[in-house]
C-alpha cells in the first residue's frame, strides 16, 4: 500500500520567485481547476502573473529548475492541491522559503515534496547568489537541514516527523492511517455522536 | 489548568500517535464539492479502496455551477464534466450528493449547518481552505487538499499537526452599521494574514457572545486568511436553538447538549496566545490592496509605507499598484464597477436581510452591475418567502441562484479588465474574481449595497440610520 520513495536530498538549479503571500490562485488560477485531473496544470502555473510580463518563469535562466526559492508566507489561500500538483509538473520538487501557508505545507509533505524555511537574511544571500549564477546546483539535504550552493551552505529548518517520513521514504499519509486498522472504528465507537449520544461518551 | 475545545476534541478524535510525530485524527463529517474530490476518487480506485464511512459523507456542488442557467449539460463543457465525474463517484463510492437540482443544494459551508450536519465538538475536513466556517458551532473544522481528501474518503482519518490556541477576545459591542465582516476584516488587519500559522484561533468575548450562529460563520470563515486553520467558537445557547430541529439534529438533545456543553473551553483553560481586541475600535471595514489584512476603516486613510516594516514594504507598494491606489488616499468616494453579495462569507439569510435594508427603495447607480447570489437553496427560498428577492430586483440586482459564483469565478460570473469590485467575498487577491488584472474590495454585504447604491465606496452608517 506504500507509494513513498527515499527523498533525502533535492538537487538541482533553483528558481527565484521573490515577493510574499503570494496566494495559490496566483500560482494556479481558479479556472484551471475546472478538470478532474492534475495533468495539465504545469502549461498553466502562475499564468496571470506571467501574461504582465517578467515572470521568473518565463526566464531563460531558470528553466529546468528544480528547486524554488520564495519569501515568507508562500501558498497562501485557497486549499487547492493543484497549485504544488501545478509546480511539480513544471519541475519543481522542494520549496525552500521564509514561511509557507499551512495547508500548501500540509499538501505538499502528502505529495512528497519537501518545503524547508531559512531565516530571511539566508534567503536574501540564496536568492542574490542565485540571481548571479542561475546555473549553479543546489542541494535542499534534509539530513544536515542545510540548502548548499556555490558559495556555501545556509541552515535550513523542517520539523522533525516529515524530515524522519522523507529520509525513511514513508511520507505516504494513507499507507500509515491505512495501518491503524481497527484502532479508527474503535476511535470513532468512543464518540458520542456516532451513536446518537445513546451512551456517554 | 483547564483545557479548550480544540485540546478536547483533539484529544477525543485522536486514533494513534504516527511515526511522524503527526496525530491520526478521527474525523466526524467530511463534506465534499466537485472541484477537489475527483482526483481523490481516481486515487482510491487506483488503489482499490472503498470509502471507509460514506455515512458520515455528503456531497455537493457549489464551485463550477452556474447561478443563472442550470439546466444541464452546463453550457461551459468543463463544468459539465465535472459534474457528471461527482455524480458517477458519488454513485460509485454510496454517497449522497445534493446536487443542482436538489433543494439542498448550496455552498458546502452553507449548507453543512442548515442540514444540522455540522455540530460541537466534532472534527469536520472538506477541500476548501473556508471549512473554518464549521468552527462556528464549536467544531473542529480543517480545509484540506486532495491527497488528504483521499485519506479521508479512505480512512476517516487525517494525520495532523498539533496546533497551538490563541484566544481572540472581542471585547464591549458593536455600533450600529458594524457587522461580523467587519469584525474579522479587523482581525486580520491586526494579526496578519500569516500571524495564525500553527494556531487555532478561538473566538470570544462580549461581542462574539453576542453575535448569532451566522455573525459567527462570517468570523470563523476567514480564519485562513488570517493563518490560521481552524477558527471556532465555543458552544452555547445560540448554537443549540439554531441545530434544534434541524433534519440531522441529534434525535437525543438533552444528552447531545450535556455533551457539547462539555467540550466547550474550561473557564481556566491554558492558552498558547490571548489578544484582546476592543469593539468599540472596529468601523465598517474595507480591504484596499492584495490580501485580507490590507484593510482600513471607511473613514481612514490608506497608510502610508513608512507606517510598515522594511521587510513589508515590496508587498505594500505591490499592492498599491495593482489597485491603483495612493497612500494617504481615502476609499470612500471609490467609484466601483462591480457589488457582489454572497459566497461562503456572508451569502446567508442575514446577510440578505442587511443588504436588503440598504437596498430598499433605492437603485443601483448608473454602470454598476450588481448580483445577489444565496449561499443555497434553501436560502433563496427563506429570501424569497419574505420578499428580499423584490426588494434587489426592483433595486436593479440580479437575483441569482445559490453556487460559489464571483467569489473564486469557476462559473461565468467574472469581472472584466480592471474593474473594481465591492465584494462581501473572502479574498482581495490578484486576479481572485476572474479577471487576470480584476480588483477586489471586501467589505460586509451592507457596505456592498451600499457601493452598489452609491455607486462608489460608501459609509453604511449613512444609508441605515
Amino acid at each position: 500500500m506504500e507509494n513513498s520513495s527515499v527523498i533525502a536530498n533535492v538537487t538541482g538549479s533553483a528558481v527565484v520567485v521573490r515577493g510574499g503571500d503570494i496566494d495559490t490562485d496566483r500560482i494556479i488560477p481558479a479556472r484551471y481547476l475546472r478538470t478532474v485531473t492534475f495533468e495539465n496544470l504545469g502549461e498553466h502555473v502562475f499564468e496571470d502573473d506571467r501574461a504582465q510580463g517578467d515572470h521568473p518563469f518565463d526566464e531563460e535562466r531558470y528553466q529546468g529548475a528544480s528547486i524554488l526559492l520564495a519569501n515568507a508566507n508562500f501558498g497562501c489561500g485557497s486549499s487547492r492541491e493543484h497549485a504544488p500538483q501545478a509546480l511539480t509538473r513544471w519541475g519543481i520538487n522542494a520549496f525552500v522559503g521564509e514561511s509557507f501557508a499551512e495547508i500548501f505545507y500540509g499538501n505538499c509533505i502528502a505529495m512528497g515534496l519537501p518545503c524547508l524555511r531559512v531565516s530571511a537574511e539566508d534567503m536574501q544571500t540564496l536568492m542574490a547568489a542565485v540571481e548571479l549564477d542561475p546555473a549553479q546546483e543546489l542541494v535542499v539535504d534534509l539530513e544536515a537541514r542545510k540548502v548548499r550552493y556555490a558559495g556555501g551552505a545556509v541552515a535550513a529548518d523542517i520539523a522533525d516527523g516529515p524530515r524522519e517520513q522523507f529520509i525513511k521514504g514513508n511520507w505516504d499519509s494513507l499507507g500509515q492511517l491505512l495501518d491503524a486498522g481497527d484502532q479508527i472504528g474503535e476511535t470513532a465507537a468512543g464518540l458520542p455522536y456516532t451513536n446518537g449520544f445513546a451512551v456517554a461518551g | 489548568m483547564g483545557k479548550t475545545l480544540l485540546h478536547k476534541a483533539w484529544d477525543q478524535h485522536t486514533v494513534r500517535q504516527l511515526p511522524s510525530g503527526q496525530t491520526q485524527l478521527f474525523i466526524g463529517l467530511h463534506l465534499v464539492h466537485e472541484v477537489t474530490s475527483p482526483q481523490a476518487f481516481q486515487m482510491l480506485r487506483e488503489r482499490g479502496l472503498k470509502v471507509r464511512m460514506p455515512e458520515r459523507t455528503f456531497a455537493t456542488v457549489d464551485h463550477i455551477v452556474p447561478t443563472d442557467l442550470t439546466e444541464r449539460p452546463f453550457i461551459d463543457d468543463l463544468a459539465e464534466q465535472m459534474m457528471v465525474a461527482i455524480e458517477q463517484n458519488t454513485s460509485e463510492f454510496e454517497i449522497p450528493l445534493y446536487n443542482i437540482d436538489d433543494k439542498r443544494q448550496g455552498v458546502v459551508h452553507v449548507i453543512g449547518p442548515e442540514l444540522g450536519l455540522t455540530q460541537p465538538g466534532m472534527t469536520i475536513a472538506c477541500g476548501d481552505s473556508h471549512t473554518s466556517t464549521h468552527g462556528a458551532f464549536g467544531a473542529v473544522a480543517f480545509g484540506i487538499g486532495t491527497s488528504q481528501v483521499r485519506d479521508v474518503l479512505a480512512t476517516q482519518c487525517l494525520a495532523m499537526d498539533q496546533l497551538k490556541v490563541r484566544r481572540i477576545v472581542v471585547n464591549g459591542s458593536l455600533s450600529e452599521g458594524i457587522y461580523a465582516k467587519d469584525v474579522i476584516l479587523h482581525i486580520i488587519g491586526q494579526l496578519g494574514v500569516n500571524g495564525g500559522v500553527g494556531y487555532g484561533y478561538e473566538y470570544a468575548g462580549s461581542v462574539i457572545e453576542a453575535m448569532s450562529i451566522e455573525e459567527r460563520m462570517t468570523v470563523c470563515n476567514m480564519s485562513i486568511e488570517g493563518g490560521a486553520r481552524v477558527g471556532y467558537v465555543n458552544p452555547d445557547q445560540t448554537t443549540y436553538d439554531y441545530i434544534k430541529g434541524r433534519p440531522h439534529a441529534p434525535k437525543d438533545f438533552d444528552r447531545a447538549v450535556e455533551w457539547w456543553n462539555s467540550m466547550a473551553s474550561d473557564a481556566d483553560a491554558d492558552y498558547d496566545d490571548v489578544v484582546e481586541i476592543n469593539g468599540a475600535d472596529i468601523g465598517p471595514t474595507v480591504t484596499w490592496g492584495i490580501t485580507p489584512a490590507q484593510s482600513v476603516g471607511i473613514d481612514q486613510a490608506l497608510p502610508e509605507l513608512g507606517d510598515y516594516a522594511d521587510a513589508e514594504r515590496v508587498v505594500v507598494q505591490e499592492a498599491f499598484d495593482y489597485m491603483d491606489f495612493k497612500p494617504g488616499q481615502k476609499l470612500a468616494g471609490t467609484k466601483v464597477d462591480v457589488a457582489f453579495i454572497g459566497s461562503c462569507t456572508n451569502g446567508r439569510l442575514s446577510d440578505l436581510r442587511e443588504a436588503a435594508k440598504v437596498a430598499r427603495g433605492r437603485k443601483v447607480a448608473a454602470g454598476v452591475r450588481a448580483l445577489v447570489v444565496p449561499g443555497s437553496q434553501e436560502v433563496k427560498a427563506a429570501a424569497e418567502a419574505e420578499g428580499l428577492h423584490e426588494i434587489f430586483e426592483e433595486a436593479g440586482f440580479e437575483w441569482r441562484g445559490a453556487g460559489c459564483s464571483m467569489c473564486l469565478a469557476m462559473n461565468s460570473d467574472k469581472l472584466q479588465g480592471r474593474e473594481l469590485c465591492a465584494s462581501s467575498s473572502n479574498r482581495n487577491f490578484k486576479g481572485r474574481q476572474g479577471s487576470p488584472t480584476g480588483r477586489t474590495l471586501l467589505m460586509s454585504p451592507a457596505m456592498v449595497a451600499a457601493a452598489a447604491v452609491s455607486g462608489e465606496v460608501a459609509d453604511v452608517r449613512g444609508l441605515v440610520n
